[in-house]
């Protein structure tokens, strides 16, 4: 019966976005639709590092890095994938379709199989030690991914054809993998695996001492928020027309900090909001131009100085939440 | 053998550079625990300093006349780029720092990314993206020694670099403000109730520190010939890889640590690939991090509960 439930309200969903898809692609601006579809690959990459940054408290600087392999591989893949597809469904929306999500998942794979390269041996270290690590893992991907040149290097990577990567990144996708993210990520928070997660954040050798097997739930977080960036990348990729290694330098993963900052470590709601934040403020901040990055940098700052648990701190924002407010109740803490 | 020698010579003046860098945040990681991500943009602006003063001290004209610059002047903008690291090192500290410095960690690394990201595109903003040519505050002369080219730029480097640092051991261990930094860096609430002014050897470390990237920044800008805002970004990754290496919080470790960067990176880079040059980098800080995280020189902490 549950499941039933569950089943019905995914579909729900499902057919509310792509309801929503189609009214947003024939009424806004390509514009507006770029900025949208921007901020929801900042929320799945900023759900997916919150993860591990947020709630298992293990910092992690390099996510550029799992971002960057998950792009490469959905470009790939999708590359060599598509002729396949188009050729056994005939071209068009379906096999589009087919061949994107087909991507996504192997770059889901290879983020999570570079997460368990870089995590195993990292996740020892603690703090400091551990961004700086991650930070270090992040560089190398960027270097090896600019010296290997069969996807192109320095230049990067666009594909076969000279229009670049096909633009199969619409709202719809988008927006059906910022649900499946989230819903991960929150079933994860929520579950046993979370309360470990959130106790080995709060004090990791107090957890180990009651049978918490720290190590390997570090490592399972981590390989999920990368797998989570995998995807982000994939669907960046494909928004692109091409990809370059310059695309994923440590900028990038400060970027995604900085979301999961603004909305506040911890929460998924937060990381929702911080990612859309990030996506629409630089954008209203264009005009500013060269001064853009200088107040994003005093931003941060002044974030960390007046406001260090960022927006929502680790609240979450709940039906169950949104209903004791309405009864006029206390509210969760 | 003449080629693996002169690797040798430029990785060692090269790491001479990435050891003053080093020394700054081994300093402030040693009594903070925090890991100075703003010192590479310290160590960009040391090197504009230089160039600024140089240029208002008319080394373009003399240059154009053939004449040498004199060692005097060379020293005084040595001393001025110094002093406005300094100045902004402690700058840095006073206005962002202090007010995280009792937060949860993750607090003031964060904040550092911030000022680094913010200096970084000031830097962009105000003295424009374009690299610019780094003026002869030395004039070059080459040597040859059995094959080998040796300049004076290289040994000048090297040179500065020992003076400081031994400059810096002295200072460290031989007068007051260096014990007071010893004993913050031990326990800093306990050095509060000694009656140091913890806030002032604070910013004495961060003075000190960042007068040291600024002379890394000049030495740099000669040996590099150019110089440009992100200058800090990769040469400061590489400066903090070499303090971890050393053993974070020990000078001597620096020193260390810089030279073993320096040389590494040559040779990968010579014999190796130029491509895979900054990657050994990232890989000796992997390897050192996982195997051994309190450094060559450095002392093994038990953690506590």
């Amino acid at each position: 019966m549950r499941w039933l439930v569950r089943g019905a309200v995914a579909a729900a969903v499902l057919a509310g976005l792509l309801g929503l898809a189609r009214v947003i692609e024939g009424g806004l601006m390509e514009y507006a639709q770029r900025v949208l579809l921007l901020a929801g690959i900042n929320v799945i990459l900023a759900v997916g590092l919150n993860l591990i940054n947020g709630t298992t408290g293990q910092f992690s600087i390099g996510h550029a890095g799992f971002m960057a392999v998950g792009a490469y591989t959905c470009a790939w893949v999708g590359q060599h994938l598509a002729p396949g597809v188009a050729g056994a469904v005939g071209a068009g929306a379906i096999a589009d379709a087919i061949s994107l999500n087909a991507a996504l998942v192997s770059g889901a794979v290879t983020a999570a199989l570079a997460g368990v390269i870089v995590g195993v041996p990292s996740l020892r270290l603690k703090g400091d030690y551990l961004a700086i690590v991650t930070l270090g893992f992040g560089e190398i991907i960027r270097i090896v991914f600019n010296n290997w040149k069969a996807l192109g290097g320095a230049t990067g990577y666009s594909g076969e054809d000279p229009a670049g990567l096909p633009a199969w990144t619409t709202l719809f996708w988008v927006y059906a993998w910022v649900v499946v993210i989230i819903t991960v990520v929150r079933n994860v928070t929520f579950s046993q695996t979370g309360r470990s997660l959130i106790a080995i954040r709060e004090d990791e050798v107090a957890a180990e001492a009651m049978a918490t097997p720290t190590t390997r739930l570090k490592v399972v977080a981590f390989v999920l928020s990368a797998a989570a960036a995998g995807v982000a990348g994939g669907l960046f990729a494909h928004l692109q027309a091409g990809i370059r290694p310059e695309d994923f330098r440590l900028e990038k993963s400060i970027d995604m900090i900085v979301m999961i900052i603004v909305g506040g470590l911890g929460s998924i709601t937060g990381a929702v909001v911080g990612g859309v934040f990030m996506a629409v403020a630089l954008e209203l901040m264009r005009d500013l131009e060269e001064y853009r990055l200088v107040l994003y940098a005093l931003l941060l700052i002044l974030i960390m100085i007046l406001r260090p648990e960022g927006l929502f701190g680790s609240r979450e924002l709940s039906f169950g939440w949104l209903r004791r407010k309405a009864r006029g109740g206390e509210p969760a803490s | 053998m003449s080629q693996l020698l002169q690797q040798i010579v430029n990785g060692l003046s090269l790491g001479s550079i990435y050891a003053l860098i080093a020394l700054g945040y081994t300093m402030v990681y040693g009594i903070l625990k925090l890991i100075n991500f703003a010192h590479s943009e310290v160590f960009m602006v040391g090197a504009y300093a230089g160039y600024f003063a140089a240029t208002w001290l008319g080394i373009e004209s003399m240059e154009a006349a053939g004449q040498a610059f004199p060692l005097y002047l060379a020293v005084g903008v040595l001393l001025v780029a110094m002093a406005s690291s300094a100045a902004l090192g402690m700058a840095i500290e006073r206005l962002a720092y202090r007010p995280v410095r009792n937060a949860p960690r993750l607090t003031p690394l964060i904040t550092a990314i911030g000022v680094s990201l913010l200096l970084q595109n000031l830097g962009l903003l105000v003295f424009g993206p374009n690299p610019r040519r780094y003026p002869p505050v030395l004039k070059e002369v080459t040597y040859e020694l059995g094959g080998v080219v040796l300049t004076n730029v290289k040994v000048t480097i090297f040179v500065v670099t020992l003076l400081l640092m031994v400059g810096l051991q002295l200072l460290v261990h031989r007068t007051w403000t260096g014990k007071a930094m010893r004993a913050v860096s031990v326990n800093l609430d306990a050095a509060k109730l000694m009656g140091i002014d913890t806030n002032r050897t604070i910013a004495a470390t961060f003075g000190i520190g960042s007068a040291l990237a600024a002379a890394g920044g000049i030495l740099f800008g000669l040996d590099q010939i150019t110089i440009n805002p992100l200058m800090g970004v990769l040469t400061g990754l590489k400066a903090f890889v070499a303090a971890v290496l050393g053993g974070i919080g020990n000078v001597p470790g620096a020193m260390l640590g810089g030279l073993l960067i320096g040389l590494s990176e040559q040779l990968v880079a010579g014999y190796v690939s130029p491509d895979y040059r900054d990657a050994i980098t990232f890989l000796v800080l992997i390897a050192i991090l996982i195997f051994r995280p309190e450094g060559l020189l450095g002392v093994v902490r038990q953690e506590k509960v």
